[in-house]
């Protein structure tokens, strides 16, 4: 056994700082947090131009010769500086479909572009009235005779068409977004997961509108509404009524289990940085009381802990497994306890722990209430706990199927 | 990084496995108590060199590191095997350690056996000495002397506790042997309770996962409203939510060992750690599988009751967590040099 972990970007690290340094305008981050727009697409642009976005992809696709490494640096390293990439690690998860399921064609038509950075992909698959069980998607999608008149593409076999109507909602970046993957129903008379089919639906389309959601954190998210949408049958990823297949392949990647780069959990070690300043009235500090110093030790552990299922899951990774428990387990720990955690440390701060961004002697500038705030929707997206819990339960227990079957 | 077991800790893992399976099963575990020693295991597990396993090969051990007694203490956490390996692995070892080691060669071969007093001596008696019960030689610290206690007429009778453990208050007698004194004796006592919490962390992982284990098939074969009891989405949660921490005590265990054998500088705050999620963890398993188990989980005859006993009882003989959590925060994060390498 050894745990040693050496950096695999180390040699990267330099060369990602200077391109970051050369490139990233100052204000972006602030900008995404005012925005609630968590892509920059002047940023995407440059990655683009520099073949960081086509980096580790074939040159029939217009992949560039940049190192992989380098380009996963450079995304550490924006991340470092507060800029999210979302559009983009939803995009990747869609070529990465296409390139599984898709025709040649498609592959040529949808993975270039996005990797010179012209398209930028949202998923379209939670509704209204379904979240967990995606599988119930409503919006449907219906063959129709002959492709729109707009000549949105090529024609395919029979030449024909689809009318797509419904609701997404949670449609994070579609704001700049060029296409939304779209889960519809093609059969509604077949079970529930044997009737579903992807499009890649333009945003540009006749029908299609969009609505901001603002949400606790910050983020502003989307409810995306098609009426009357047409695309070409060559807008169809898969084959129909396999969508739950050509889906799956995209899941393995939202779970965080495609490249998962390590996650450092720091809340312990602010906190602390932040109370053993901290004067109470005596003189003391915070984390001279055993009541504050118990809950900071606490949250140390559980790090740790979260940081030993980090590796487990990424053993497994490396191991050339595909750790569907484990990237559970790690995902589960982490959202349940984070909320733990950042509940607690609103406690320790006292009545300072309600100051905002923006607050004049908010601590750490109201970073913590910020988390607080963002950290409530980790336990739902990406695998909600009851999923994880579930698939934990069947998978790694031997428990029998909960759920209604198929 | 690799954390899969060498070959070697494979083949330590195979054979212990078999081993406490076949020579620790529930009804040994039963009729050790209240003592909580079986003599006769004993000199088999002393017979395999466990105990003196990771003493280095010039001072007559077998060389092997924590990463490897971490096996054997998860293992003997799943069996609940009633002898004190952990203590008098922790014992021997600190006794080789020093320069003139007193008394070395019958704990080498499995004749006598060593213990530690995890907490500093109040008056003249070490209370609560884990193994205290049925060890010839006790390791203590009083004041800042480190001291080394033979007890030629071990206590033999346990005092009634919740883990049926071998536990006794040892006198400090008059003859005992001063081992060193000072800051160095203080840091090595400190040293090998950190050993201690690092191996009883990795058998409470052991525990909890037995308990987890005994859990699943009670719910697994009882049915009530027509149905197992396993199909309740509320009890398949939870386990679900133990069988998760369980992951995290475990891997956390062997990187707190892995650390250790490292010098690593985090390897004593890992230890700690390690020791008070698996504390955390074996505890809240054992006693969510006993209540799964109805009224049953109640009564003496259902073996889920020893793991209950033993998951609040192992730990707490090192004293109240509370205290622990605090006093991990200081250690990680009083001194701002500390930030980077925490």
């Amino acid at each position: 056994m050894d745990f040693w972990e050496s950096d695999d970007l180390a040699a990267h690290r330099d060369a990602a700082r200077a391109w970051a340094d050369a490139n990233v305008q100052p204000g972006w981050a602030a900008e995404q947090e005012r925005t609630g727009c968590h892509q920059t697409m002047e940023l995407h642009t440059r990655l683009a131009r520099d073949g960081i976005l086509g980096a580790g992809w074939a040159a029939e696709y217009g992949g560039s010769d940049v190192d992989p490494d380098f380009a996963r640096a450079v995304f550490d390293e924006l991340a470092r500086r507060g800029l999210h990439s979302d559009g983009w690690a939803t995009t990747i998860m869609v070529i990465r479909t296409i390139e599984h399921v898709g025709t040649d064609e498609q592959k040529r038509a949808y993975i270039p572009a996005a990797l010179r950075g012209e398209l930028l992909i949202a998923l379209g698959y939670s509704e209204p009235d379904s979240g967990s069980d995606v599988a119930s998607a409503r919006t449907m999608a219906v063959r129709v005779k002959r492709d729109s008149e707009e000549g949105m593409g090529r024609r395919a076999e029979g030449g024909a068409g689809w009318l797509i109507n419904g609701q997404k909602m949670f449609t994070s970046t579609a704001q700049l977004a060029s296409h939304v993957f779209v889960l519809a129903r093609t059969n509604p008379d077949a079970p529930k997961h044997n009737g579903l089919t992807l499009f890649l639906v333009p945003t540009s389309s006749a029908g299609y509108e969009l609505q901001p959601i603002h949400t606790l954190g910050g983020q502003v998210t989307n409810a995306t509404f098609y009426m009357d949408v047409r695309v070409p049958d060559s807008a169809r990823i898969g084959g129909v009524d396999t969508g739950w297949s050509v889906m799956k392949v995209a899941l393995v990647y939202e779970r965080g289990v495609g490249g998962a780069s390590s996650l450092e959990l720091t809340l312990a070690r602010d906190l602390a940085v932040w109370a053993r300043e901290a004067k109470r009235p005596d003189g003391t500090t915070v984390l001279d009381d055993p009541l504050a110093a118990e809950r900071i030790g606490r949250i140390a552990v559980d790090e740790a802990v979260f940081h030993a299922l980090d590796v487990q899951m990424r053993w497994q990774l490396q191991a050339g497994k595909l750790p569907q428990v484990e990237g559970s387990m790690r995902k589960l720990f982490w959202s349940e306890s984070a909320q733990r955690h950042y509940s607690d440390a609103l406690d320790i701060l006292g009545a300072a722990g309600v100051l905002a961004p923006g607050a004049a002697n908010a601590p750490a500038g109201g970073k913590f209430e910020h988390d607080f705030r963002a950290a409530v929707v980790t336990t739902v997206y990406g695998g909600a706990s009851e999923i994880l819990r579930e698939i934990i339960a069947e998978r790694h227990l031997g428990l029998p199927r909960n759920r209604p079957s198929r | 990084m690799n954390l899969d077991f060498t070959g070697e800790q494979q083949a330590l893992h195979d054979t212990l496995r078999e081993f406490f399976e076949k020579e620790s099963p529930p009804a040994v575990v039963r009729a050790a108590e209240p003592l909580g020693f079986d003599p006769a295991l004993w000199q088999q597990v002393a017979g395999l060199g466990l105990a003196a396993m990771a003493v280095p090969e010039e001072r007559g051990g077998g060389g092997a590191g924590f990463a490897e007694l971490a096996i054997a203490a998860e293992l003997l956490g799943q069996s609940l095997a009633p002898v004190p390996l952990i203590e008098a692995a922790v014992a021997t070892r600190l006794l080789a350690s020093l320069d003139d080691p007193p008394r070395l060669e019958p704990l080498l071969a499995g004749r006598q056996l060593a213990t530690l007093a995890l907490h500093p001596v109040t008056g003249d008696v070490a209370r609560l000495v884990p193994a205290g019960a049925v060890a010839d030689l006790v390791v203590l610290l009083r004041g800042d002397e480190l001291l080394l206690a033979g007890q030629p007429d071990k206590p033999m009778a346990a005092i009634p506790n919740l883990g049926a453990m071998p536990l006794a208050d040892c006198p400090v007698p008059d003859g005992a042997v001063l081992l060193a004194r000072g800051a160095a004796a203080v840091a090595a006592h400190r040293r090998a309770v950190r050993q201690w919490l690092l191996l009883t962390g990795a058998a409470l992982a052991g525990l909890a996962a037995r308990a987890l284990a005994i859990g699943v098939g009670y719910v697994l074969q009882r049915t009530a409203f027509g149905v197992l009891i396993g199909s309740f989405q509320t009890i398949q949660h939870r386990l679900a939510d133990n069988a998760t921490d369980i992951e995290g005590a475990r891997v956390l265990a062997y990187r707190a060992a892995w650390a250790h054998d490292a010098q690593r500088p985090d390897a004593a705050s890992l230890a700690m750690m390690s020791f008070l999620f698996a504390s955390e963890t074996a505890f809240k398993t054992a006693s969510e599988s006993l209540h799964f188990h109805g009224g049953y989980g109640y009564t003496l005859e259902y073996d889920i009751q020893l793991y209950f006993r033993r998951a609040k009882a192992w730990p707490l003989v090192a004293g109240d967590r509370r205290a622990a959590y605090a006093g991990l925060a200081h250690e990680l994060y009083a001194a701002p040099a500390h930030d980077e390498g925490a």
